[in-house]
């Protein structure tokens, strides 16, 4: 690459001579440009991100006419009758999917990595990775038709083990189980390639040293590539969990496609929508993102703090 | 010799039932991944009735596939036309957004001193890790109070706010940008706009098609977001305009029989149409995805 023709020799042992002056209007010049790139995204990061988090609490703590409620509108969500039915479904749904994603995830991880030939391991990557382009409503369309014995592809299964009709199939006890299948189907394939690439990262030395003193393919995975993708796991758990408190797409599509057979407040963010637009109290809606704005935030927090997980090793 | 013998016949054994066991772990999850996807691509190309009757993976005819295209477009009097139109200008002018904004934000946050820098660092880095679901309902009431609901604008304006993007583009150029480069395009004259249009833009373009991939694709699948700001069927995006498809199958909704119901296979159809731009994106980027990500990532 051409930086500076050779002409340009004379004017840099010039400016070279003028340093010390040119350097500070340089320097307050960088720090200009620096407000200047910066000014939008302030301002957009104020108005989508700390003016609304804000403007959550003050309607949080206050009542439909202004005035100050104190914590009046968390008991009366928390008192509400839907709130703790809420909370353990969206519970059971995220203990079901974190188990499954950390398992199958670093499992098929391991596995791809293990597989010697090379074209096979690339197809198998873009096979598991190709459902995340159908992320949100789409795959949860996709997922209705599949759980509907009339059409399913995989009807037999279902009614082997005795679904005979969409309805039962999405009995209230199924549906954790149903939306982490879902949000497997959609996610698992981008965390695959994810600690596929971290598994890359561990140096060929170790693991020839890990079977040069006798270790076999399952110990070296145990023992040796499991530790190093300790912290990898972590973030996704992390993320995941924050992911997963917001559940909403699934239930809702659901709901609709049901009946009403899946409630519309199965999850806390359906009922925050329910108090927002079927009840209009923006004050209790508020309390409720409040909460669950408080439970990323945490989440995210002892991330960026306790982040030792992006420092080398 | 010959306990030595068994000893590896054994060993040998264990290898290839082990092997045997992951291969066929794989295989499952490979028909776990594609059965759904293979089987809604043949679910257009049949009618209402052959998708009940015949078998699962047999294909239907041309026939059928253009009439379910028909129905589908059809639909309210080419609602979906309009939704799709939405879904562009809202996820393209969101991503022009972010660009224009988040570019130069990370090269400032990376390469420039000034107050305030590490607030916003920090601000950067907690609103990426929390989920954009949690701030919909905040932003909402915030927009509900200035009255800006069911504008374009509405979903627009916070979807352009894409702090991965902004946090992407700051660790390539506090990382993989010499110093020593931008310090000679200065001495050579540049102004500070032009050592970052000229120097470090061109030098970031895989990391700003990065970020364009990403804003790209989460705009497009947004669905909580415009599905709280839009309150009427014109503004829909195509995910939201999804569920009033939905509402009007009878199959999964007995009430909605009637002049401008759709059948299953629309329903499917609809599904496919309503991904193919960020399938399409998906297919075409692979490569120069991971040419990006790794030159991002490999002079730390």
């Amino acid at each position: 690459m051409t930086i500076a023709p050779p002409s340009d020799q004379l004017t840099a042992g010039a400016s070279e001579r003028r340093r010390p002056a040119r350097r500070n209007g340089r320097s307050a010049g960088r720090t200009r440009i620096g407000y200047v790139f910066v000014s939008l995204y302030a301002l957009l990061a104020l108005a989508f991100g700390v003016v609304p988090a804000l403007y959550a609490v003050v309607l949080a703590f206050t009542n439909g006419d202004g005035g100050f409620a104190g914590i009046g509108n968390f008991t009366k969500v928390l008192g509400d009758f839907r709130f703790w039915p809420a909370v353990l479904h969206v519970t059971v749904y995220l203990v079901i999917w974190l188990i499954a994603l950390v398992v199958f995830v670093v499992g098929l991880a391991l596995l791809v990595h293990a597989v010697r030939v090379r074209w096979v391991s690339t197809a198998l990557r873009f096979v598991y990775y190709l459902p995340g382009a159908l992320a949100g409503a789409s795959s949860v369309l996709l997922w209705l038709f599949v759980l509907d014995p009339t059409a399913s592809p995989v009807s037999g299964l279902l009614k082997a083990f005795g679904f005979d009709s969409f309805v039962a199939v999405i009995q209230p006890g199924h549906l954790p189980a149903i939306f982490a299948i879902i949000a497997f189907w959609t996610g698992a394939g981008g965390w695959i390639v994810i600690m596929y690439g971290a598994l890359n990262n561990i140096s060929t030395e170790v693991i020839e040293a890990a079977r040069v003193d006798g270790a076999n393919a399952v110990q070296t995975a145990l023992y040796i590539q499991l530790p190093m993708l300790r912290k990898w796991i972590a973030y996704m758990g992390v993320m995941s969990l924050a992911a997963g408190t917001q559940l909403f797409v699934e239930p809702q599509l659901l709901s609709q496609a049901s009946n009403a057979v899946v409630p519309n407040d199965y999850s806390l963010n359906q009922l925050a929508y329910q108090y927002a637009f079927q009840q209009n109290d923006f004050n209790g809606a508020a309390a409720i993102s409040l909460l669950l704005l408080v439970v990323a935030l945490l989440l995210s927090w002892v991330f960026v703090t306790r982040g030792g997980l992006f420092e080398k090793e | 010799m010959s306990a030595l013998s068994s000893e590896s016949r054994r060993a040998n054994l264990r290898g290839w039932s082990t092997r045997s066991v992951a291969g066929i772990v794989m295989a499952l999850f490979v028909l776990f991944f594609v059965i759904p996807i293979v089987w809604l691509l043949l679910a257009v190309t049949k009618s209402a009735k052959a998708l009940i009757v015949s078998n699962p993976f047999s294909a239907g005819s041309w026939s059928d596939l253009v009439a379910n295209w028909h129905q589908l477009f059809g639909f309210q009097d080419g609602a979906v036309t309009t939704w799709i139109g939405n879904s562009a200008v809202y996820a393209l002018g969101a991503l022009v957004i972010t660009l224009v904004v988040g570019v130069p934000a990370g090269y400032a946050l990376a390469l420039t001193e000034f107050k305030g820098r590490r607030a916003l660092l920090v601000l950067t880095l907690v609103v990426m890790l929390i989920p954009s679901t949690a701030l919909v309902l905040p932003i909402f009431l915030e927009l509900n109070s200035i009255g800006l609901i069911g504008s374009p604008l509405s979903v627009i304006l916070p979807m352009s706010f894409f702090p991965f993007g902004v946090y992407l583009t700051y660790i390539y150029f506090s990382t993989s940008i010499p110093r020593d480069l931008l310090a000679a395009a200065r001495i050579d004259g540049c102004t500070e706009f032009q050592v970052f249009s000229r120097i470090a833009l061109p030098l970031a373009a895989p990391i700003v098609a990065l970020v364009a991939f990403f804003s790209f694709v989460q705009n497009w699948n947004n669905f909580f977001l415009p599905f709280v700001m839009l309150p009427s069927s014109d503004g829909y995006p195509v995910q939201v305009g999804l569920t009033s498809l939905l509402a009007a199958t009878p199959a999964f909704n007995p009430s909605s029989a009637g002049s401008d119901s759709v059948q299953l296979p629309t329903l499917a159809l609809a599904t496919i149409v309503s991904i193919l731009p960020v399938l399409f994106v998906f297919l075409f980027s692979q490569r120069f995805l991971v040419a990006g990500m790794t030159a991002g990532g490999t002079k730390e």
